[in-house]
């Protein structure tokens, strides 16, 4: 990048609007789901069916088992298990 | 939005497991990984929400992988365009996509154009606080001179020339900030 004419500028700071607020929220609060979704993880990494569930339909699984509807979480686990 | 902490030092909190300092990291790179997916590869409000999402799951998992913390910008972008692709290429085996969308799809230009908006960002959160602010309002968050005016309390009639005044003060905080190389380098 060498020239930096006003125009270009402002063409360069309008090309960033910020992402949607809760998205980057969900992201910032990945550390304080983690502990959460390892206990998931764990918990379908030892058994088979519970990890089926959560494939199939991934937040009925959770609700069914009384797991606390995080969003973070959830986004998660999708990534994790490629859930729809 | 201030930077004061280089991307090493972030990096470096991040993984002795500071939260505030990740909060800091996705703040600092998340318009520029929306902006690759949405601008560069197209995706949809959708398929962008589901990449965000992973390169950050990603990012996290992975921090201690990364060999040169400085190097978190490139490994972020990579990892999005990475990810990006793999979308694109999941939908186009539901919905084939056309030569176009393919021929689109994370332009080199768009992408280059991005790496320099961030370097421009970066310098904008360097520079003071009311032209941060006043710039981030009007050209990123495409808001009017009576909601900057009402915002930060100025008249509306003022807000032209600051915009200007602190475009210029950006300019030469960027140009001062990247003096050509001695001859003798080379890159």
């Amino acid at each position: 990048m060498t020239a930096f004419d006003e125009e270009r500028l402002a063409r360069l700071i309008r090309a960033l609007p910020p992402a949607p607020e809760a998205w980057v929220r969900a992201a910032q609060e990945l550390p304080l789901a983690k502990a959460g979704l390892d206990e998931i993880v764990a918990r379908a990494e030892a058994d088979a069916h519970f990890k089926a569930r959560l494939v199939a339909d991934l937040e009925s699984a959770l609700e069914a088992e009384g797991y606390e509807r995080d969003p973070a979480v959830i986004k998660a686990l999708k990534v994790r298990f490629k859930s729809k | 939005m201030a930077q004061t902490l280089s991307d090493s030092e972030l990096v470096a909190r991040c993984r002795s497991g500071d939260q505030q300092a990740w909060a800091e990291l996705v703040d600092r790179f998340s318009r520029y990984v929306y902006a690759i997916s949405v601008q560069a590869f197209r995706l949809s409000d959708a398929d962008a929400e589901d990449v965000f999402q992973e390169v950050f799951a990603r990012a996290y998992e992975h921090l201690d992988g990364l060999r040169d913390d400085a190097a978190v910008r490139p490994w972020l972008a990579q990892l999005t365009r990475r990810l990006c692709i793999d979308r694109l290429r999941a939908t186009s085996r539901e919905r084939p996509a056309t030569d176009e969308d393919l021929e689109l799809a994370g332009s080199e230009e768009t992408l280059t154009m991005l790496e320099d908006a961030l370097t421009v960002h970066e310098a904008l959160a360097a520079t003071p606080e009311h032209c941060r602010e006043i710039l981030d309002r009007f050209f990123a968050r495409d808001e009017s001179y009576r909601t900057i005016g009402e915002a930060l309390d100025l008249p509306a009639g003022t807000i032209a020339s600051r915009i200007s005044r602190c475009l210029g003060r950006l300019r030469e905080f960027l140009e001062g900030r990247t003096q050509p190389d001695p001859p003798s380098s080379s890159r």
